[in-house]
């Protein structure tokens, strides 16, 4: 079963928050989300300094069966994207919590949240 | 849509497959990551559950003037041990499935056995469509029986270029050379060591991956232990349990046309580029002949309509079915499979265009939700073994 990491919170679309310095998050896409997929191939994220909508997508993940939308679980704007993932988009199947990650935010609000616990009870994956 | 469990259901739960729905079964999609095992069958080898395949067998002393009238090839033509790729076409000469046919021994009164395998969605379609033409097609019919087996007979295949080395660990050495002397597109009854015992299957050296394989016909009750006894032959990382996802990006890596996708009842044989198949010229009737001869006579797929072709993505973005195919960005045709493909490293997609685009060189966008992408027709296949 897909591993659902303790200390992040998760949207509905499957990704995953982490509180950073002041009002910055991370922002990935979780070990379900990614199971789910298959082997990631690309995947195009929104550009440093735009603005992103809790809710409302902000890039593509493309796998090699199927083109999944990304979603901003915050609105925000963008301070920062992993360089590294677009390069080997492998590393987000691998390591979809750590070195998978996708890009940051400075956010002014936040969309509905779910807790690691909530999360993995709605989506059955593994704390 | 009724599901259906192959014998070998339970070993893919264990080995941890995740499971897709296919033609009403329930068949693994993957064990671990879909594109080690790609390259698992490209650069060692794989082994596959084909049990939702159909096995239908055509029996009798008119079974072979039967198929020539059922099947667009000429089967008659087909010597003993032969596989043949063939289509099975309605009156308007639409494509009911794609198939392939194994020409097996005559029993001991004389009858002719062949051996029809339909796809999986298909095969009661095609059992049906069989015995049904077997009744209307002349006077006195056809004196041949179908005998559609597909429930009772399981489909193990090993592909790779590891793969006749493994099997023939499971052969007893004096019917090696049965194993290393068949053709491509040949089969044979050979001994195998199943579970500890000794069992007569049909070997065929055929395949969907564009690798040297096999594909070995057995009884549902032995069918797990043959893919047991298989996989424990296997050194380590020798032998990858591979699913449909890498079947699927093996195949179109291979050209190979996937029926429901490149294949279907509206589209027809010439624009499909199986011109070939298609024996209009042999003796007698078949069912579609005269609605395939006016296609041809009117150009489908060279001088009218559209032509299935190869598409080389430029950039990273892989075209899906159903995208449209876009030139000056007027729809100039519509994507049937596309992926990724994991050996080459670019997009890769096989798509039906306009004839006057179908020449290899010419440069075509693929409409990716909105974004024209680049691409460019080449010929089919895109991956070719060395042999």
């Amino acid at each position: 079963m897909a591993k659902v990491a303790a200390e992040l919170q998760y949207s509905d679309e499957h990704e995953w928050v982490s509180r950073e310095d002041g009002n910055v998050v991370s922002i990935g896409i979780s070990a379900v989300a990614t199971d789910a997929l298959g082997d990631i191939v690309y995947v195009d994220l929104p550009e440093v300094g735009s603005a992103v909508t809790a809710g409302e997508t902000c890039g593509e993940v493309e796998s090699t069966k199927s083109v999944s939308d990304l979603y901003s679980p915050v609105t925000g704007e963008v301070t920062e994207i992993n360089p590294v993932v677009i390069e080997d988009p492998a590393l987000i199947n691998n390591d979809p919590y750590g070195a998978g990650w996708l890009f940051k935010v400075a956010a002014d609000s936040e969309g509905p949240l779910l807790s690691a616990e909530e999360y993995a009870a709605k989506n059955g994956g593994e704390l | 849509m009724t599901e259906n469990y192959t014998a070998l259901y339970e070993e893919h739960k264990k080995l941890g497959a995740s499971f897709t729905d296919f033609g009403g079964w329930q068949m693994p999609l993957k064990y671990g990551s879909e594109l080690a095992e790609h390259h698992a069958v490209r650069n060692s080898a794989g082994i596959f559950d084909l049990s939702h395949m159909g096995e239908v067998w055509v029996t009798g002393p008119d079974a072979a003037e039967f198929l020539d009238y059922a099947l667009a090839g000429k089967i008659s033509a087909m010597a003993v041990g032969k596989a043949k790729y063939s289509l099975i076409c309605n009156e308007a000469g639409g494509i009911i499935d794609d198939l392939i046919v194994y020409r097996r021994p005559a029993d001991d009164e004389g009858h002719h056995r062949f051996l029809v395998v339909p796809n999986a969605g298909n095969a009661k379609v095609v059992a049906e469509a069989l015995a049904q033409r077997a009744g209307s097609a002349r006077e006195g019919g056809f004196e041949i029986a179908v005998d559609d087996v597909s429930d009772a007979t399981s489909l193990i295949a090993v592909q790779g270029p590891k793969a006749e080395e493994i099997l023939l660990r499971l052969v007893p050495a004096a019917q090696h050379e049965l194993v290393t002397g068949l053709k491509y597109y040949a089969a044979v009854e050979v001994s195998f060591l199943v579970g500890g015992a000794s069992r007569n299957l049909l070997l065929a050296r055929t395949g969907y991956t564009g690798e040297d394989g096999f594909e070995i016909f057995v009884e549902n009750d032995a069918a797990a232990a043959l893919w047991q006894s298989i996989v424990a032959v296997a050194d380590e990382g020798e032998l990858t349990p591979s699913g449909l996802a890498s079947r699927d990006s093996l195949r179109l890596e291979a050209g190979m046309p996937l029926y429901g996708n490149e294949l279907s009842l509206e589209g027809d044989p010439f624009a499909a580029g199986l011109g070939p198949v298609v024996a209009l010229s042999k003796e007698g009737d078949f069912v579609g002949k005269a609605a395939l001869a006016a296609k041809k006579e009117a150009g489908a797929g060279s001088t009218s309509g559209r032509k299935l072709v190869g598409l080389k993505g430029l950039g990273r973005r892989a075209g899906r079915g159903h995208y449209p195919v876009l030139r000056d960005g007027n729809v100039v045709g519509e994507v049937t499979s596309g992926q990724p493909s994991p050996t080459l490293g670019y997009p890769v997609a096989m798509a039906y265009v306009d004839v006057a685009y179908a020449e290899p060189g010419t440069a075509l966008d693929i409409d990716l939700r909105g974004k024209a992408e680049p691409f460019e027709v080449v010929a089919l296949p895109f991956y070719k073994r060395s042999k």
